[in-house]
């Protein structure tokens, strides 16, 4: 366990305790501090980025507890106790999760600025629904703006990623429904 | 071996989360900058007072315009040479406006801090509308200006006035429109930002910031902060988007300089949204009243255009130095038209600086959009198919190089063969039979959603440019390059353009492999940082290709001849006997006899005996001066699907058929296309910086500036041509913003043809396309109230 003091306020400081990515990490945080800025400042995981300050953006894309939230919106003192999941945590060092994969081999980033947060809501998106259509696609990722692609070649990877994952999980033998985060 | 499909090399590390943009960066000590702006579009500053402020126990500093005028830097140069205010002094041009600069421990006290500065305004009547400006009694924006007496920039034209008004006055038929492209914003997803780094011992200003022209922002720096030139480094590290926003200098780039100078820390800052689309620059807000003159079956003879351009507060136009209103004269198109001519007038009005971004290629989307829209005006007006039209008035392959009435030298062009393409890939006759049942069917019932197509034909010029005629503050537009093999083959690149994005490191990789006979993963590019690089203009209107991809041929051409004099010296024979064969060079008629670029990088560092003159080692460098620009062209059709009863417009289908000359890698390419043309979905249907009549902005922030979601978008259907550019040494143009180019009217068209109407200016939102069909006026420069 590793403690993070963020030094974002000096008042009214609260300690929390969140599991980040597996590994519980303790801060010391202001109540106000913004989810987005922990993860960024106070434990250095950048791969999290801010794109507006109005949360229409899905940049700060995070999975919380399994579910994606666009971490600008959320106080981390709200997550005390939670699990989040970003985009470090998103596959191994070594061993790219699908939806990495997929948009690395589709051409589904550019600049790489929305890349975080539109994996993580696809990850969750082939999570909840294995299978989905081109339009399932399109509307569970419409809460994630991208400058740069037009959205085709993520909307191919998202696919490309949830049938290899199918396929992953034909081959461990296991339901489809049992695919876990 | 190079050119073609390869995956990039840049996604490595951007699906980990591990790529470096600028608020990623930590550096020892690093404070935070803030900046407070003006809740208004004009008024006067009587007093700022920064006490409260400064008592904040994390505040570091406060600077004000006060602070900056003793040191002589509360006023910059623009790029358009005109000056922009730093930090404002006497009075506040627009809203949003830079006003104060703090700097404090944490992002979150500098914001603290803002609110304790008091700052006493006395308002006075704005600027807003553009039409207004140069009204007798309208206020002086620009008063601190000696002499000045109205709010105009500039006079600018093109063509021959009694040529086109000959034609115009002898022809069958004239159209005339007019045309608003409405002010919008590039807003790359990644805002902007530095972290300045004045060390006090060196005395060396070390810069990381969202630059997409580092080497332009070092001379800037050196000539506003009186900084030498060596003295300062610019990295400009992984770039979330650039979009053109990314070019010029900002007031929050200097006064975090300055925080730096003055606390002896490094200093970070990162806007927000809202500050980025209120004060950053903004692109097009073009009032154009176009007219064409054709015969009556619609031979296109002339075109006459009169432009007025909102500039904003501050000239900080960003496009070469002797192009005022850019490269908007090349607004006669894809046609063959025997006369034509512009006057551009620049304004003054009080809202931010801006205009060139956003993938314009300098003003080319406007000069595109004008003569797409007006050519489907004028086959309203006559009755004829716009497909037709364009036809029988595009330029044939035999006219090229063709010098178009402006003065503008194509180089290479095969038009018909696109549309054709592009018409068949949409199945455009069966589209217009489908048009007429669903019209009839609407007859009828008055229910039921409208089928439009719209097309757009443009020619792009990018690769800015010429040293002779282009230069951006008295630096000609030419780019070097410097490559390195190293003893075993592998090989470094240096450039001086700046990817946010397109993929340099993947294509520019291609360029030299393909050049050298080695793998793409055996050359490294770097760039962005001028301690490093050659020098060079950076990365905007789509000249990477066109200038740095062609000193990256060259370049690597001069790395393979002298390869040539040491295989010689290797294998013992005259150099004149080599030819080069799938990456070898090899004796001709001894094929066996041969070395590749590995063997003779060992042996140019080895104790290989070398010619006289010959150095050793095997690296070169050269200066890229492009001998034009390209012209890269396309044929876009748009197919929508329009709700006359809610004005509800959804885009059904987009055919883009490209020609770019030689693709280096076709799925970067598709990429950038794909980008482009969300971007013109989002111009032509959301995107509006709206102002109401006190200069407030409507549209600074993502809740009321509307992009386009993977919900409006359509699949693309992509296809392509190849027509080479004969200048370029691999006949490659460049393409990164042909598609934000020639989309919007292909969406513009479609729309009003769906609808019938004859023009309506974008953006066509439900309640603008509504208020069309209504046959109500429409003011998208203003609010709707």
């Amino acid at each position: 366990m590793s403690t993070v003091n963020s030094k974002e306020g000096g008042v009214d400081e609260r300690r929390i305790t969140v599991t980040v990515n597996g590994e519980p990490r303790t801060a010391e945080i202001e109540p106000r501090l913004l989810l987005a800025h922990l993860l960024r400042q106070g434990l250095g995981l950048t791969g999290t980025h801010i794109g507006c300050d109005t949360t229409n953006c899905g940049a700060c894309t995070v999975l919380y507890d399994g579910r994606p939230v666009k971490s600008c919106t959320m106080l981390a003192v709200q997550a005390d106790g939670h699990e989040v999941t970003t985009v470090e945590g998103l596959g191994t060092p070594s061993e790219l999760d699908p939806v990495q994969e997929g948009f690395t081999s589709e051409h589904a980033l550019q600049c790489g600025f929305c890349t975080p947060g539109m994996m993580l809501a696809a990850k969750a998106l082939i999570t909840e629904n294995p299978d989905p259509t081109e339009e399932d696609v399109r509307w569970g990722l419409s809460g994630n703006l991208c400058r740069c692609t037009g959205y085709q070649n993520i909307v191919k990877a998202v696919l490309w990623a949830a049938q290899k994952q199918r396929a992953e999980a034909a081959a461990a033998g296991t339901s489809d429904n049992a695919v876990a985060v | 071996m190079g050119h073609g499909r390869m995956l990039r090399k840049e996604d490595a590390r951007f699906v980990r989360g591990r790529g470096r943009y600028v608020d990623d960066l930590r550096l020892p000590g690093m404070l935070h900058g803030a900046i407070l702006r003006s809740p208004y579009a004009h008024a006067r500053i009587t007093a700022v007072d920064t006490s409260a402020a400064e008592s904040h126990p994390k505040v570091r500093a406060v600077i004000t315009g006060e602070t900056l005028a003793g040191r002589g830097l509360a006023w910059m140069p623009t790029l358009s040479h005109d000056v922009a205010a730093v930090l404002a002094t006497d009075k506040v041009r627009y809203q949003g406006q830079e006003v104060a600069f703090v700097v404090a421990e944490d992002r979150y006290a500098a914001r603290d801090a803002l609110s304790l500065i008091e700052v006493e305004y006395e308002p006075l009547p704005p600027v807003i509308d553009a039409r207004r400006a140069l009204d007798p009694d309208a206020p002086l924006i620009r008063d601190e200006i000696d002499g000045r007496t109205d709010n105009h920039v500039f006079d600018w034209e093109a063509g021959d006035a009694a040529a086109t008004d000959a034609v115009f006055a002898a022809a069958e038929h004239v159209s005339g429109c007019d045309l608003l492209y409405p002010r919008v914003h590039p807003a790359p997803l990644e805002t902007c930002g530095i972290v300045a780094d004045a060390d006090r011992i060196s005395g060396k200003l070390t810069v990381h910031a969202t630059t997409q022209a580092p080497h332009t922002h070092r001379m800037l720096y050196a000539r506003i902060a009186g900084i030498p030139e060596h003295k300062i480094r610019i990295v400009a590290p992984d770039i979330g988007g650039g979009f053109g926003n990314k070019v010029g200098m900002y007031p929050g780039y200097l006064c975090a300089v300055v925080g730096s100078v003055l606390t002896g820390s490094p200093v970070k800052w990162t806007e927000d949204r809202s500050e980025n689309l209120m004060s950053t620059s903004f692109a097009r807000d073009y009032h154009m009243h176009g007219e064409i003159a054709a015969t009556r079956d619609g031979r296109i003879l002339g075109l006459r255009v009169r432009v007025l351009a909102d500039h904003g507060a501050f000239n900080g136009t960003a496009q070469p130095s002797k192009f005022p209103a850019g490269f908007f004269t090349i607004f006669t198109g894809s046609y063959d038209v025997a006369a034509a001519h512009c006057r551009v007038t620049g304004v003054y009005t009080n809202k931010a600086p801006g205009g060139v971004a956003y993938a314009c290629s300098f003003r080319i989307t406007e000069a595109s959009y004008l003569v797409e829209r007006l050519v489907d005006v004028l086959c309203h007006d006559l009755g004829l198919d716009p497909a037709e039209v364009r036809m029988r008035n595009l330029l044939r392959p035999e006219q090229f190089p063709y010098a178009c009435a402006t003065g503008w030298e194509y180089d290479s062009g095969d038009y018909p063969r696109t549309l054709a393409l592009a018409l068949e890939m949409a199945g455009y006759d069966e589209l217009r039979r489908e048009q007429a049942r669903r019209r009839a069917a609407y007859a009828e019932t008055g229910r039921g959603e409208l089928l439009g197509v719209g097309i757009s034909f443009f020619t792009e010029a990018v690769g800015a440019g010429p040293r002779r005629t282009m230069d951006i503050m008295g630096l000609g537009m030419a780019d070097g390059a410097e490559l390195r093999v190293h003893p075993t083959g592998t090989a470094v690149l240096r450039v001086s353009c700046m990817s946010q994005g397109q993929g340099h490191e993947t294509t520019f990789a291609q360029i030299v492999a393909e050049e050298l006979g080695v793998s793409p993963d055996d050359v490294e590019l770097v760039q962005g940082d001028t301690d490093q690089t050659p020098f060079g203009l950076g990365t905007y209107g789509s000249r990477s290709t066109p200038v740095s991809g062609a000193a990256a041929v060259m370049v690597a051409r001069k790395v393979r001849e002298r390869a040539r004099i040491v295989a010689a010296a290797m294998l013992e024979v005259s150099a004149d006997d080599l030819e080069w064969h799938k990456g070898r060079w090899q004796v001709a008629g001894d094929p066996a006899a041969g070395a590749t670029m590995a063997q003779i990088a060992l042996a140019a560092h080895s104790d290989l005996e070398l010619p006289d003159g010959v150095e050793g080692h095997l690296d070169a460098s050269c200066v890229y001066n492009p001998p034009n620009l390209t012209y890269p062209f396309g044929a876009y059709i748009c197919v929508v699907d329009v709700d006359p009863g809610t004005g509800q417009v959804k885009v059904r289908r987009f055919v883009a058929v490209d020609d770019c000359g030689v693709r280096i890698n076709p799925m970067i390419v598709e990429g950038q296309v794909h980008g482009g043309l969300a971007d013109g979905i989002g111009m032509a249907l959301m995107e509006l910086m709206a102002f109401d009549d006190d200069g407030n902005h409507l549209g600074a922030s993502f809740m009321d500036y509307l992009l386009p979601t993977s919900m409006e978008c359509p699949s693309w259907e992509l296809g392509e041509t190849v027509t080479p550019s004969p200048h370029h040494p691999i006949g490659a143009k460049g393409v990164g913003e042909s598609a934000t180019v020639g989309s919007p009217a292909a969406v513009v068209n479609a729309v009003l043809d769906a609808i019938g109407v004859r023009h309506a200016d974008m953006p066509l939102t439900p309640a603008h396309v509504w208020r069309a069909v209504q046959g109500r006026p429409i003011r998208p420069d203003l609010a709707i109230r």
